[in-house]
């Protein structure tokens, strides 16, 4: 069974090697799918020509409908996006060095989860030639955006979240990015030679190196945990029933956080499977993810139950109405989907057995997305059709303008991803030489098999306990 | 006078780095440790053992920007805010204080993390034309240790890599 998060004698030539190749040749498969991914986006492009030509009136957003799946999946974009930070600036700053070899493409996912939840607000408007209106600029009329109003904050939000993620991502790759220009040819190599600005590895390089990185980690901690507490205060701060909710800030980041790390999942098992990655994305680091995931389920759960639990017992009968209508009314079937999938199915994570078959994995992580989407439908569109006037009570279902859009979305962000992967490296090479060194100059295979020993394992007999001795 | 820079291209950290113990203890006259520049694939763990504390002040910039930028969003908000002093509030705050400690918070790690980025390029010495003895291998799995000196101690610097198993030497003169 393997125990080690990666193999120490692993060559530093060969880590380069690897990678490199992961980045040549895109076989017929890669095309595929990245055709796929470009249908998709059609999809999506000619719902929104449709619904641009015609006005709002396709989407089916209507009063009391203002919100639905463009908000939801909004909020479902921007949860994906915290999974790079944590991983990268939380691991980092612990010094959990089994972060090493799946940190790059988790923060590539948190910028392009980024750039596809940036597009919802925009085709959500409408009228989207107006969207500048909400950036912070001097009107020739004196009118100034709205600072008292969540929206705002969240375009604030967003915008230093995406470009602080974005060199995030970039200041980390430099070194990387030597080594791609120290190796390609042609047009790469010009790409790489500017991007990699200079680097040359030495070590007033590294001693800044170190230092950036790990300011813009203590940066992004409370940043990203900011964002999502924003974007829950777009609900929050309302008075409307289900949204209205003291819990709902540290609600929203720990959905985020599970939907990222069960998104890192899915792309942890295909990347080492198509990439050939298995060497450094190794069954332990997988195993190290899904338990985050499951602590992470188990706080998501806990939130969810003492939600109910104050809306049950705080006697607000709106809310309290909403909350059985949820339970029993017309969306119960999603409703329940969405505590089975964010709820009981992570318990398969807890099994050590199915922690490391990753067939299983794949499917449960999807579900498990499948399970948060859920969540944020949950949270806007019940409220909207339950809310303070009964009169007013509508049971919406979105049209096709919307689902061809939220189905778009998942296109553009395979498209980005594909592009990333075949472009730049996504396993990073210095930071896996770094973790290979470590466990080889430092590490000792006494204390590796006493962490790594299981309840049922046996003791050796060469290495008695002394425990209570 | 003609300066040179020799680098020589080592194997393993601990060569290159009893190459620089021995210049610490002032084997070649007239070099010191503070000529030693270490190229090499990762940032050795204790490399501040073996070049000395040579200390950052990225985190300068970033306390800097950190602060710039609280104090800026606050007061580009307030000033925004001050131009409703022209139209009815209907009795709220002009500038008002939950919202604009949000947004303040936000140009705070705005500000801050451009400024580190900037502190980091200035410091590092980034965007400048790479030297002329880089070499590929650095960033494959060598290390190397390149020193500028005078003429006369080229070759004791050259024997001093030799008896320390180094793989490859290379050697610039500049005017």
């Amino acid at each position: 069974m393997q125990t080690k998060d990666i193999n120490e004698n692993i060559a530093w030539a060969k880590i380069n090697e690897d990678v490199l190749r992961s980045m040549e040749n895109p076989r017929m498969g890669y095309w595929v799918a990245l055709a796929a991914c470009v249908a998709m986006i059609m999809c999506a492009v000619l719902a929104e020509i449709y619904q641009y030509q015609v006005g709002m009136g396709p989407s089916g957003l209507n009063w009391p409908h203002m919100w639905d799946l463009y908000i939801a999946t909004f909020v479902f974009w921007i949860g994906m996006s915290h999974s790079g930070t944590l991983l990268s600036a939380i691991l980092h700053i612990i010094q959990a060095d089994w972060r090493k070899p799946i940190y790059r493409f988790a923060e590539a996912m948190t910028l392009f989860s980024l750039m596809t939840a940036g597009l919802f607000p925009i085709i959500h408007l409408g009228r989207v030639w107006n969207m500048y209106w909400v950036l912070p600029y001097v009107s020739d009329r004196g009118i100034w955006p709205n600072f008292r109003s969540p929206l705002v904050w969240d375009a604030f939000a967003i915008t230093t979240y995406m470009t602080s993620s974005a060199l995030f991502l970039f200041i980390g790759m430099i070194p990387d990015l030597a080594i791609c220009r120290d190796n390609a040819r042609g047009w790469r190599q010009k790409l790489y030679t500017v991007l990699s600005l200079g680097w040359q590895g030495d070590d007033r390089q590294w001693r800044h190196f170190r230092r950036i990185y790990l300011m813009m980690a203590c940066f992004l901690i409370p940043l990203a945990v900011s964002v999502h507490s924003i974007v829950s205060a777009d609900f929050a701060m309302s008075i409307m029933p289900g949204w209205h909710v003291t819990t709902f800030p540290p609600y929203f980041v720990a959905g985020a956080l599970y939907s990222g790390c069960a998104a890192i999942i899915t792309l942890f098992i295909l990347l080492r499977y198509f990439f050939r990655f298995d060497e450094y994305m190794t069954i332990p680091i997988m195993e190290k993810t899904c338990k985050l995931t499951f602590a992470i389920a188990m706080v998501w759960t806990y939130l969810n139950l003492i939600e109910f639990a104050a809306t049950w017992y705080g006697h607000d009968p709106v809310a309290k109405e909403l909350l059985i209508q949820k339970f029993i009314g017309p969306h119960a079937p999603f409703f329940w989907t969405m505590l089975f999938c964010g709820s009981v199915l992570p318990f398969t994570l807890a099994f050590e057995k199915l922690r490391r078959h990753m067939p299983t994995m794949f499917v449960v992580s999807l579900f498990l997305n499948l399970g948060m989407w859920l969540e944020r439908w949950m949270i806007v569109t019940p409220t909207l059709s339950f809310s303070h006037q009964p009169f007013a009570w509508d049971i919406m279902w979105p049209s096709m303008v919307q689902w061809a859009i939220v189905f778009g979305s998942f296109g553009w962000f395979g498209m980005l991803f594909l592009i990333f992967v075949k472009v730049f490296p996504s396993v990073s090479m210095y930071e896996v030489k770094e973790m290979v060194f470590h466990r080889r100059h430092y590490h000792s295979d006494e204390l590796e098999s006493k962490f790594h020993r299981r309840a049922g394992d046996r003791q050796s007999d060469a290495d008695p306990s002394r425990e209570g001795a | 006078m003609k300066r040179y820079y020799v680098m020589g291209l080592f194997s393993n950290f601990e060569e290159a780095f009893s190459t620089i113990s021995e210049i610490r203890q002032h084997a070649i006259p007239g070099v010191t440790v503070d000529d030693v520049t270490l190229k090499s694939p990762i940032e050795h763990p204790e490399i501040e053992e073996i070049l000395g504390d040579r200390g950052s002040p990225v985190p300068k910039f970033s306390l800097f920007g950190a602060i710039f930028g609280a104090i800026f969003g606050f007061l580009f908000l307030a000033s925004a805010q001050a131009n409703f002093l022209t139209q009815p509030q209907g009795g709220k705050a002009i500038i008002t204080l939950p919202s604009n400690i949000v947004l303040s918070y936000e140009m705070l790690i705005l500000f801050g993390v451009l400024s580190t980025v900037i502190g980091f390029m200035i410091n590092a010495r980034l965007m400048t034309k790479r030297h002329p003895l880089y070499s590929e291998k650095v960033s494959l799995d060598q290390v190397g240790v390149m020193l500028e000196l005078d003429e006369k101690n080229v070759d004791s610097l050259k024997e001093l890599f030799k008896k320390h198993k180094v793989l490859e030497i290379r050697e610039e003169v500049s005017q």
